[in-house]
């Protein structure tokens, strides 16, 4: 059957960098935590139509300790920003961050007292995706960009900013 | 039902409509502070009218119209009948200084998410409200956003050439 | 032995809230004791925001509040505009209207009915009624060129001309339709787990959903006929045959099987409007108000000033103000507009249906299992941008 008969009890030479990396970026679970309109979209790209289970990511994880990606989909109010950044916090490292939508990158058309001009002001992001909201396509791209950014990744180097306070 | 309507004030509440208007027609008739509940409460229990759907309670920031209108808030109750699918406004002009009215919790329960958001949004207070605290503001913000001195705070976004300025808020 | 009762929070990050709603619960045992819906998580500003625009650039923040249902909040605001401004729609306006917001409130509900579903248990709907809210996208994308905000209702018309597609994708739409919304109810309607878990579940009486101001589907559920649609027509309602739909028991499978029937008078309502859609302009020729057409704006002179002074600086409004409810998804979606005869608004403000229908969720969970509550949240249909503006 498939792979075990082509390679039978062999040994494969590989490092750990790259074992480690192609697990973390073929099961990444993202959290599912939806804020405003984009959050829509969010939901369009894993249903049927755009199917993001071809990238393994349709595991939709509710709690934050469960979960190893943070899709920002919406407008961040200063009401939610304590809370959004408390949540990051309870996310087990590595964990990553997409700012989905204008709102959540620079704060989009709402600049005014409620809005928090850019989630980055409060948590660390990865990849911001313009639009508003963006289309499933831009967050599949998005997503894939971030997995070209997980497999460059060192065990030896961890990234700047694991534990670090923004 | 206009005229049912004016007519059950007048004879009911005699010199409380201080001033009508009809724009578009939408009516509206301007009641004096005191008499608002009473007002709500006889047009609530009245059979024949039976407005017994308070559709809308909002209020209106007049800063720099104060002479026109007579005071700077304007609170109003956007009233419709269900049976006569008639829509009308209660207007009552309040002065800048301690914005008080009473509250129409104890005729519509729907009243009570309203009025907390007039209080947090435009700082007018329902005396007898059973819980008039904050409902859409964070905690900390001082201040009642829709009033129309209260800065919308605009901040300049940041782009290459000012990314290492801390960004500059403007009030 | 002694009984105590334990705080629980809900929210703001829960999967069953549709959103940053909070819900705090006081909970003896399984049962709901207090619920206190705690909201704000996503306040915007918006009105705010619309007060310093002017009335053209207010537009796109409604598309932002109610997300499910974005034309009709287009909708509200411009007839609100349009009342205040006194302006006439010619009559394929009308229809393209009427169209766009039935397929605005199909789309709601098919969104509505799959997270509803997706709350108690039922996974498979969810994929399917996002199958077919893809068509609906479809439509809005080749209007307006953006599958979800797409500002595409303007004052005084649209934003453009219907494209060439567009009857065929509604006709299309309408022949999918029927076969797919009886295989929701396929699976939903005599679904055991589903009748369980909704039947006699969030009931609120006719005179408490009329004294909590509810309105849309929570109100008429309980049986209240109440309809803007019908009661208070605007867009040229009165013009099409259709019925409303009526709950009788005011509990959470009686609002499904109304927002069921709702998705097939809407139906109704397309096949009609799209049989006896007129020829005609596709915006109203008020010059100095309504922007002209784009064609005319760059090969004549006055098209192209006009065009230049609405953009910068907007038309003077008389002072006065209007009120313009419309039926959306969730209620009664009405738009107050106080001018004080400037370019910008003096005041807007929304009546927000999912935040007024919010406010019932106390009596809809009090005394009942706490798993209840969920259903409760689902069957209010919020959407959390509209109750937090």
């Amino acid at each position: 059957m498939g792979l075990e008969e082509k390679i039978p009890d062999s040994i494969i030479l590989t490092t750990l960098d790259k074992v480690v990396n192609w697990s973390r970026k073929r099961s990444m679970w993202p959290f599912s935590f939806g804020l405003a309109c984009c959050a829509i979209e969010m939901m369009s790209t894993f249903m049927a139509k755009y199917d993001m289970s071809r990238y393994g990511m349709e595991v939709f994880r509710p709690s934050p300790r469960q979960a190893d990606l943070m899709i920002i989909a919406g407008r961040v109010s200063m009401k939610m920003a304590p809370v959004i950044r408390t949540l990051y916090e309870q996310m087990p490292n590595p964990k990553w961050v997409i700012a989905m939508g204008a709102c959540a990158s620079c704060g989009g058309v709402f600049n005014n007292y409620a809005v928090l001009q850019g989630v980055d002001r409060i948590i660390p992001v990865d990849i911001y995706i313009p639009g508003c909201p963006p289309r499933p396509e831009q967050l599949i791209h998005a997503i894939l960009e971030l997995h070209k950014k997980v497999e460059k990744e060192s065990l030896k180097q961890p990234r700047e900013h694991w534990g670090r306070t923004a | 039902m206009e005229e049912k309507v004016r007519e059950f004030l007048q004879n009911r509440f005699a010199g409380a409509i201080t001033r009508e208007d009809n724009f578009r027609g939408d009516q509206s008739f301007y009641v004096s502070t005191e008499d608002l509940f009473a007002i709500c409460q006889a047009l609530y229990e009245d059979p024949d009218l039976s407005v017994r759907y308070l559709a809308d309670l909002t209020s209106v920031d007049w800063l720099g119209h104060e002479e026109r209108i007579g005071g700077r808030f304007e609170v109003v109750y956007n009233l419709y009948s269900l049976q006569h699918k008639y829509r009308f406004f209660l207007k009552v002009i309040l002065p800048a200084e301690n914005p008080e009215i009473a509250s129409l919790t104890p005729i519509w329960d729907g009243a009570n998410w309203l009025e907390r958001e007039v209080w947090d949004l435009m700082g007018i207070k329902f005396t007898g409200h059973p819980d008039l605290t904050k409902i859409l503001t964070p905690d900390d913000l001082e201040g009642h956003p829709l009033r129309r001195d209260f800065p919308i705070t605009w901040e300049v976004p940041q782009f290459n050439w000012n990314k290492d300025k801390s960004p500059e808020v403007i009030k | 032995m002694e009984s105590k009762t334990l705080n629980l929070n809900m929210g703001p990050q829960h999967p069953s809230t549709h959103g940053v709603l909070r819900v705090e619960l006081e909970v003896d045992g399984e049962t709901v004791v207090r619920a206190r819906p705690v909201v704000g998580y996503l306040h915007t500003g918006i009105e705010k925001t619309m007060e310093s625009k002017l009335y053209y650039k207010a537009l796109p923040c409604t598309d932002r509040m109610d997300y499910l249902s974005p034309m009709n909040n287009n909708l509200g605001f411009c007839l609100a505009v349009e009342k205040l401004m006194d302006i006439e729609v010619p009559g394929k306006v009308n229809y393209a209207r009427v169209i766009l917001s039935e397929l605005t409130r199909i789309k709601s509900h098919l969104v509505w009915v799959g997270t509803h579903a997706f709350d108690l248990g039922a996974m498979s709907v969810v994929l399917y009624a996002f199958r077919e809210r893809e068509m609906i996208v479809d439509i809005y994308e080749a209007c307006a060129g953006q599958r979800m905000m797409s500002t595409y209702i303007r004052i005084g018309g649209l934003a453009k001309e219907l494209p060439s597609n567009f009857e065929k994708l509604v006709r299309k739409f309408l022949k999918v339709m029927p076969a797919k919304l009886r295989d929701y109810e396929d699976l939903l309607t005599h679904n055991r787990i589903f009748i369980g878990r909704t039947k006699d579940v969030a009931v609120i009486s006719a005179q408490d959903a009329i004294n909590w101001s509810l309105s849309g589907p929570m109100l008429r559920g309980s049986g209240v006929k109440h309809d803007l649609r019908k009661d208070n027509p605007y867009c040229g309602y009165e013009n099409f045959d259709f019925d409303i739909a009526y709950g009788e028991n005011g509990d959470s499978y009686d609002r499904y099987l109304l927002r069921m029937e709702e998705i097939r008078q809407s139906l109704r309502i397309i096949q009609q409007a799209i049989d006896g859609m007129p020829e005609g302009p596709y915006r109203a020729h008020v010059p100095g108000v309504v922007l002209p057409p784009k064609e005319d704006v760059l090969h004549k002179m006055e098209s192209m000033i006009f065009h230049f002074k609405i953009i910068t600086e907007g038309f003077k409004t008389p002072v006065g103000s209007v009120y313009q409810g419309i039926e959306s998804p969730k209620g009664e979606l009405g738009f107050f507009i106080s001018s004080d005869g400037t370019n910008k608004p003096n005041r807007v403000r929304v009546r927000p249906p999912s935040f007024i229908n919010l406010a019932s969720l106390p009596v809809l969970c009090e005394g009942h299992l706490l798993s209840d509550a969920v259903c409760a949240v689902g069957s209010v249909d919020i959407v959390l941008g509209e109750v937090d503006r």
